[in-house]
């Protein structure tokens, strides 16, 4: 069986895993990240997004194999002592969540927006978020977190 | 789903990748998986082994050639669109690309995998097809160019034979005066389009000179709408145009499935050459 090399929230795996495990099934299963859910397993819901190497990825669509050498960071790797990274903050204090299965992979996409556009317009997030699926229908909520997660993220550079 | 077991293979070259096909005629090559990992997953697709050919350098980047752009093949979706190569030798590709998908899945999915997909409801083969693109492929024993027009044989199948690989695609540049546009109409933001269609014309005094459309998703192949390019040769914007752009259908064999019937399909067809030749024309 292939090994591969995989960092996870700032951890370094070693893993021998079959060719057909996917990325999401490794975070799960192997490694205990049950923060990734798997949604609709056909790459198209979203909730199961993770960062790889820096950019979203979805982890359902993306082989073990595939993420050897990579650097992967799941919802779980984004808060820092104890507390909520301001994406997530944002999500609870816009309520964009109701039964809070997409919000793992929204709150990734969320981040992955504001790397290139770190002051998204409604309709930047709502382009941005494309990829990600919310069956109760809280975009308004979801989009106003996005909008407040920016601007707390934009105070936190400009006073760190 | 759970994909059927399979061994992988990452070559780290080309040469060990053309090896690893000839082993067994059942590999399959992986590129970004956007395509294949749901068909594994599915279960519609067995391969014996795969040959991950995401990582080798031959096939990365955009290339100004002068009188074309190279796009390697495992130039993912994502960099193609910010390309500045792209986006100023061959803006179509960059503007059709920006709306493969989603956001995630661009930054995996790749601009060689999802043409030698072949699949007809596919972005990017109409616009390749419409601008006339060269496949190159190459496999143990040398490289040889595929047109556009040979390249897409039937429902996801391709003019690649085993053991070949597609390094990238010749994408021409069109001098000045060419507009650009690619249009598509999908229930989701994220879906595969019901019908699309590519367009680059060539417009002076108000009239159109010269126009390339290929239509995604309009038969078992992405196709050229030869007899709307000619309709449209002379056309004034206004009732000319949109005269020429009802033949967008003629010689379409649009597939029925849940999404629409073969008659709706040939209305969309008219309906967003239409707008996108308006588009691409500069129309207001």
């Amino acid at each position: 069986m292939p090994r591969i090399t995989v960092t996870v929230d700032g951890i370094t795996y070693e893993e021998e895993v079959e060719p057909r495990l996917l990325l999401v099934h490794l975070l799960r299963e192997r490694l205990g990240r049950t923060g990734t859910p798997v949604g609709c397993d056909t790459s198209n819901c979203g909730a199961c997004t993770v960062m790889l190497d820096g950019k979203s990825a979805k982890s359902c669509s993306v082989l073990a194999v595939q993420a050897d050498g990579c650097e992967v960071v799941t919802i779980e790797g984004l808060g820092a002592n104890g507390s909520m990274h301001p994406m997530q903050r944002a999500f609870h204090e816009e309520h964009a969540l109701q039964c809070g299965y997409c919000t793992p992979g929204m709150v990734m996409a969320a981040i992955d927006l504001l790397r290139e556009t770190p002051e998204p317009s409604e309709e930047a997030i709502r382009e941005g978020l494309e990829g990600n699926l919310c069956r109760c229908t809280g975009y308004c909520n979801i989009v106003r977190a996005v909008r407040r997660g920016a601007q707390e993220m934009g105070r936190a550079v400009r006073t760190s | 789903m759970i994909p059927a077991q399979f061994d992988y293979v990452r070559p780290d070259s080309l040469d060990q990748a053309f090896r690893e096909l000839a082993s067994d005629e059942d590999t399959k090559v992986l590129a970004g998986g956007q395509s294949l990992l749901p068909l594994l997953r599915l279960r519609l697709a067995y391969p014996s082994k795969l040959v991950d050919v995401a990582r080798l350098p031959e096939l990365a980047g955009a290339h100004d050639r002068g009188d074309h752009v190279f796009v390697g093949a495992m130039t993912t979706h994502d960099e193609v669109m910010r390309s500045p190569v792209v986006r100023e030798g061959c803006p179509l590709v960059a503007l059709a690309t920006a709306t493969v998908a989603d956001p995630a899945v661009r930054h995996r999915g790749t601009f060689g995998g999802s043409l030698a997909h072949a699949d007809p409801a596919g972005d990017l083969p109409a616009v390749v097809l419409a601008l006339d693109g060269v496949f190159v492929a190459r496999s143990a024993g040398g490289e040889r160019e595929i047109p556009a027009a040979r390249f897409f044989v039937d429902y996801l199948e391709s003019a690649l034979l085993p053991g070949e690989i597609l390094t990238g695609v010749k994408i021409p540049k069109l001098g000045d005066g060419w507009g650009f546009h690619y249009e598509k109409f999908h229930r989701t933001a994220q879906a595969w389009p019901i019908v699309g269609v590519a367009v680059a014309v060539r417009r002076t005094n108000g009239a159109i000179q010269e126009a390339r459309i290929g239509l995604a998703n309009m038969a078992p192949t992405p196709l050229r709408a030869r007899a709307a390019e000619s309709a449209l040769q002379g056309a004034e914007l206004g009732d000319q145009v949109r005269q020429a752009c009802g033949e967008a259908a003629e010689g379409t064999a649009p597939p029925a499935d849940l999404h629409a019937q073969p008659d709706y399909r040939r209305h969309l067809a008219r309906v967003l050459t239409h707008r996108a030749v308006r588009t691409a024309a500069g129309a207001p």
